[in-house]
């Protein structure tokens, strides 16, 4: 059995420019933040970005690395509207596909179940059918012979999601208590990568948590990433919640120099500025 | 005890869930919020409630059960649920946008995005909360469809037939859709507001009964509820001040 362990880098250098790139987690919560860092990092670019979105999709969109996103919200939750989103919409940043958070879902599902797709009664009567013409219906072989939109599988280059513990092998663990979609993405993807806030031996899982906490099978994991506080600046339950004052900073700083304070260098770069920053603010 | 505007508001979306029977209460916003756990703890007492995150809790907190955001949308295609969502505009079959103003291409104001609203509506019962009752949310056409309408639900056969939309509580009053083609009528005035005041503040026309009477008066044991359990900081004001649209 192999060891997935790697690094951020390693993960990028895996990517490429005009891939598909799922990311978990669900507006400011539990993001592969220390994932996205790193992408942000890179000359990556061209991406179709599927996410509930949050700032992973706020910041990719603000550096100009998105090419098509697939979403049905982007919202800070405590902030309800994400600043660089908007803006990027609003200056017709990128294309868009704006479906329903449940047949997002199902387009996961269809996905991890390698069908073409599953059919869901939403979207049909609303405007989802208008903005996105490539959408289809399907009628109900039976009696009853109702009409479903038809949401195709939301198929994945590759996945980005943070949980709380990982093994070397790939096997994830979620502690709060949401999982997301996250195994629905690693699933959807032909190549997930997962971060963690520790990596630890597989006996350790399960020594004070229950198995339903294991949300990710090693089979359907690539690389496993060990990123402490790899969420921030959004939740990571039961860890710690939201950044909240640093969550304001991101949406109150123009964006130049918020890639020049906190993302010009490494990961330990990052939370070393973000560690003065705290300093300074305490003083 | 006198009731103020925002408690009218609190006891309006409360009534939302009445004889909803032992299903999902989704309040979206604080004064939905204050309504859902008014009616759980009143008159609707088998109502489930969410902490807005993945449990089912009492109204004092303690979790009952458990509810993803996976779950949570199949419990919505499941039918056992009755949504109250907010509404950046409205039309007067109920089509509602929350998604952008001006042209989707190139949106004037990017808002939330459609969330679940094309499955809420298709799905399960829904209301609809509006703090601010003008005529920039009550428009005569909404610029893109994310709750799906009376009119639109007309045509779509078997796929409409859970489509239900219960009421519409604003800062002004309670409307419904209980006309002959499922246009928005007016319902009640919260007291101290008037009949035309809500024709002013609407931007098409709205079916007004002969005698439109005014929103319930909250019984002294709901205005405690509110006051003293609920809401003792009085964070309700902020979002409906007294005397709001006057």
């Amino acid at each position: 059995m192999g060891d997935k362990t790697m690094t951020a880098e390693e993960v990028v250098s895996r990517l490429a420019s005009g891939m598909t790139l799922g990311i978990g987690g669900w507006g400011s919560r539990r993001k592969p933040m220390a994932l996205v860092r790193a992408l942000l990092r890179s000359g990556i670019g061209d991406l179709t970005v599927v996410s509930y979105g949050g700032p992973d999709v706020g910041m990719l969109a603000a550096a100009g690395r998105i090419r098509k996103l697939v979403t049905a919200f982007v919202t800070l939750d405590s902030v309800p509207l994400e600043p660089h989103y908007r803006a990027a919409r609003e200056r017709g940043g990128f294309e868009l596909t704006e479906v329903d958070e449940g047949m997002f879902q199902w387009g996961l599902r269809a996905a991890a179940q390698r069908l073409p797709f599953l059919p869901v009664r939403a979207g049909i009567g609303s405007d989802v059918m208008r903005v996105n013409p490539e959408l289809r219906t399907v009628t109900s072989p039976y009696a009853d012979g109702e009409t479903f939109t038809a949401m195709p599988a939301l198929r994945l280059d590759a996945a980005l999601v943070h949980v709380n513990r990982a093994d070397r092998l790939g096997n994830g663990q979620c502690l709060g208590p949401d999982p997301y979609f996250d195994d629905l993405f690693c699933e959807a993807a032909d190549a997930a990568y997962v971060s963690c806030e520790r990596i630890v031996d597989t006996a350790e899982l399960t020594k004070a948590a229950a198995p339903q906490s294991l949300l990710l099978k090693r089979l359907a994991v690539t690389g496993v990433v060990e990123a402490p506080e790899g969420a921030h600046f959004t939740s990571c339950a039961p860890e710690y919640g939201r950044d909240e004052e640093f969550q304001r900073l991101y949406t109150a700083t123009p964006w130049p120099e918020f890639t020049g304070r906190f993302l010009g260098g490494d990961e330990a770069g990052y939370r070393t500025a973000v560690r003065e920053w705290r300093k300074g603010r305490e003083r | 005890m006198r009731a103020g505007r925002a408690e009218y508001c609190v006891i309006a979306c409360a009534e939302a869930w009445r004889g909803a029977g032992e299903i999902l209460a989704s309040p979206m916003g604080l004064i939905p919020s204050l309504g859902a756990r008014l009616a759980r703890l009143t008159f609707a007492p088998d109502l489930l409630l969410t902490d807005g995150e993945a449990l089912l809790v009492r109204p004092d907190g303690t979790p009952e059960g458990w509810l993803p955001y996976r779950q949570h949308l199949e419990l919505v295609a499941g039918g056992r649920r009755h949504v109250m969502m907010g509404a950046s505009q409205l039309d007067r079959y109920g089509n509602q946008n929350i998604s952008c103003i001006g042209d989707w291409e190139r949106p004037r104001r990017q808002l939330l995005g459609v969330r679940g609203a094309p499955l809420n509506t298709l799905n399960n019962p829904t209301s609809y909360w509006v703090p601010r009752h003008s005529r920039r949310v009550f428009v005569e056409r909404v610029d893109l469809v994310c709750g799906v309408g009376y009119d639109r639900a007309a045509g779509l056969g078997a796929a409409a037939r859970f489509h239900r939309i219960v009421r519409v509580v604003t800062d002004l009053g309670v409307l419904d859709f209980a006309t002959p083609d499922h246009s928005m009528r007016l319902v009640s005035v919260h007291p101290g507001v008037s009949v035309e005041q809500v024709r002013e503040a609407t931007g098409f026309p709205l079916a007004v009964p002969d005698e439109v009477p005014c929103t319930r008066e909250p019984g002294a044991a709901e205005l405690r509820l509110i006051r003293e359990v609920l809401d003792p900081d009085g964070a309700r004001s902020r979002e409906v001040p007294e005397g709001a649209g006057g």
